[in-house]
């Protein structure tokens, strides 16, 4: 063996080696990426700045949002919802082609990685991909003047937290399954639309029937989404909630993320 | 066998009602070239991976450098180099990328990774392919290239799955030299391959497996001694005349083999095999005489060919 190897440092920083070639492949697509997280801020805050949210305004002024700018009360949401669109795609389609289109799992995984740092690597890297985009997104909304310049920075870590949620419960997921096609319709269709839709993302989840509620109390999307109000604008969420939004989304983590790294170490051993 | 790198003994690996692998007991040493030899689904690959400690075993019991590789994967593997037989290199970055990213994973230093792919690009033949992406490199240099990825850590043992299949001939033999350079510098190899010609060119010893069990163990040379005659006579009549004349060949030989498309004659002196067969007034369409092969030696063991 060569003298160099030092099993013990692997074991302690493989993840980190993982994320950083992770990274490495993502700078490939650094211009796609940055156009992605560029431009897609930009298309919404002028559509709906512009656009829907003087149309609400005219309708029923700021009444059904606390009193707050339409463009602004959506603000958090549509962070947060950039945050999870970003780490799906970094732990999704890396997954799955790790362990099936192109198999550099496996490769990783004849040296001295294991399954485990091979899935911490991945959701590492998604998290500073998706830290990227939505700091890029914060910049644009304190230059369109969405936000103030202050404690409302906390949006970003809020929003990164909802995308390390769901984003754990998609590298699990990404690992599980044997057939993406069917995979990608459903999440598509039957995860990501209606939980961008119903979670009190275009208006207040409890302006909805309650039956259409428990959408939003399962969804990342609305926990973050209501955390982060609360920093922007002081929304007027009793601690309490806060507590629960802040214990469902560190809950969905770490149980996504154990499942994950468990899914991991099942497959490539099969 | 004092102090080998490999000791398997009664490896058995079942999925679901399957059996890869059926209690199976063989020992590398060191600076030693092993091969497993037999048809798809002999175990093989499955094998392999348990070697490569990335699989885990139904029973027996598998030491490599004195170490259990289920219980100490990451110190076993710290040791290997392996080639699978699917390539999965990263396509999208280049050929001096992909080394350096795969020597990180081992923990090895900037500086000596640097140093090493001078060297490992200079052994696969690819240093003016350096700064191009796997993805356009043929199958032959992407080859090169995982050989040459397996051996960036200096490994103690290198494992090759299958390492030329999908090659075409040339490609092959240039794999060929660069495997023997390895074994001359003493690096020990174990590789699984159904090609019987690959077995006798780059293997010191083998198994002969089918059906997940070893069916014999030997060198190339010794294998075909034991279980073959010096020369073999092939005689094609036409594929149905074949079944005809057997009956009579068989008087003439001590071992025979009726394929579907030719007939097989084990004898001591091919060229005399022929002039008898031609006095009988038989008159093949074609014939041939030919050294035994381990080849000949599967198809004894198993009254199969390695390739179907």
């Amino acid at each position: 063996m060569n003298q160099g190897i030092d099993v013990p440092q692997i074991q302690r920083f493989g993840a980190l080696y993982i994320a950083s070639a992770r990274l490495k492949s993502m700078s490939k697509w650094r211009t796609i990426i940055a156009a992605v997280d560029i431009g897609n801020p930009l298309f919404y805050l002028i559509a709906v700045g512009i656009g829907i949210g003087v149309l609400v305004e005219q309708g029923s002024g700021t009444s059904g949002t606390n009193g707050i700018k339409y463009i602004a009360f959506i603000a958090p949401a549509l962070l947060a919802n950039t945050a999870i669109t970003g780490i799906m795609d970094e732990t999704v389609f890396p997954t799955i082609e790790g362990f099936k289109w192109r198999k550099l799992f496996f490769a990783q995984n004849s040296t001295p990685i294991t399954g485990r740092q091979i899935a911490i690597g991945v959701y590492l890297a998604a998290l500073v991909r998706a830290l990227f985009a939505v700091t890029v997104y914060y910049l644009l909304l304190l230059a369109f003047d969405v936000v103030n310049f202050g404690i409302s920075f906390l949006l970003m870590p809020i929003a990164v937290l909802g995308g390390g949620a769901f984003g754990a419960l998609m590298l699990f997921a990404a690992a599980k399954i044997e057939k993406e096609d069917q995979f990608f319709n459903i999440l598509g269709r039957l995860v990501i639309m209606p939980m961008f839709l119903f979670s009190g993302t275009f208006f207040p989840l409890s302006s909805m029937p309650i039956y259409l509620q428990p959408i939003g109390w399962i969804s990342p999307l609305w926990h973050a989404t209501e955390l982060g109000r609360e920093a922007a604008f002081d929304y007027g969420i009793s601690t309490t909630m806060v507590v629960v939004h802040l214990t469902f989304l560190i809950t969905l983590l770490v149980v996504g993320l154990t499942l994950a790294t468990r899914q991991f170490e099942r497959r490539l051993a099969k | 066998m004092s102090n080998p790198l490999i000791s398997v003994r009664g490896l058995t690996k079942v999925f679901g009602d399957f059996t890869a692998v059926n209690g199976i007991d063989f020992d590398v040493a060191k600076g030693e070239s092993f091969g497993l030899l037999g048809p798809n689904g002999a175990g093989k690959s499955t094998t392999m991976r348990i070697l490569a400690a990335t699989s885990t075993r139904t029973s027996g019991t598998v030491e490599i450098l004195g170490k259990d590789p289920e219980q100490f994967g990451p110190l076993v593997r710290a040791h290997l180099g392996v080639v699978p037989q699917q390539d999965n290199l990263d396509g999208e970055l280049t050929v001096s990328e992909n080394l350096y990213i795969y020597g990180r994973y081992f923990g090895l230093s900037k500086k000596f990774i640097k140093n090493k792919i001078e060297e490992l690009l200079e052994f696969a033949q690819l240093e003016e392919k350096r700064d191009v992406k796997v993805e356009a490199l043929s199958g032959g240099m992407k080859r090169r290239l995982t050989i040459a990825r397996g051996l960036v850590s200096e490994p103690d043992i290198l494992l090759l799955d299958e390492p030329t299949t999908g090659l075409d001939p040339q490609a092959r033999h240039i794999l060929w030299d660069r495997l023997f350079r390895l074994k001359e510098q003493g690096v020990t190899l174990v590789l699984t391959t159904h090609f019987m010609d690959e077995a006798e060119q780059l293997c010191d010893r083998l198994v002969v497996m089918d059906n997940g069990s070893i069916m014999a163990e030997g060198s190339p040379a010794g294998l075909i001694k034991q279980y073959s005659s010096k020369e073999v006579l092939e005689v094609r009549f036409g594929s149905d005349r074949n079944k005809e004349v057997a009956p009579q060949l068989s008087t003439m030989c001590e071992r025979m083999e009726t394929l579907p498309d030719r007939v097989l004659m084990y004898t001591e002196d091919g060229e005399a095999l022929l002039e008898q067969i031609m006095q009988a007034k038989l008159h093949p369409t074609t014939s041939l005489v030919r050294r035994s092969s381990l080849e000949d030696v599967f198809l004894r063991l198993t009254g199969r060919t390695l390739i179907e």
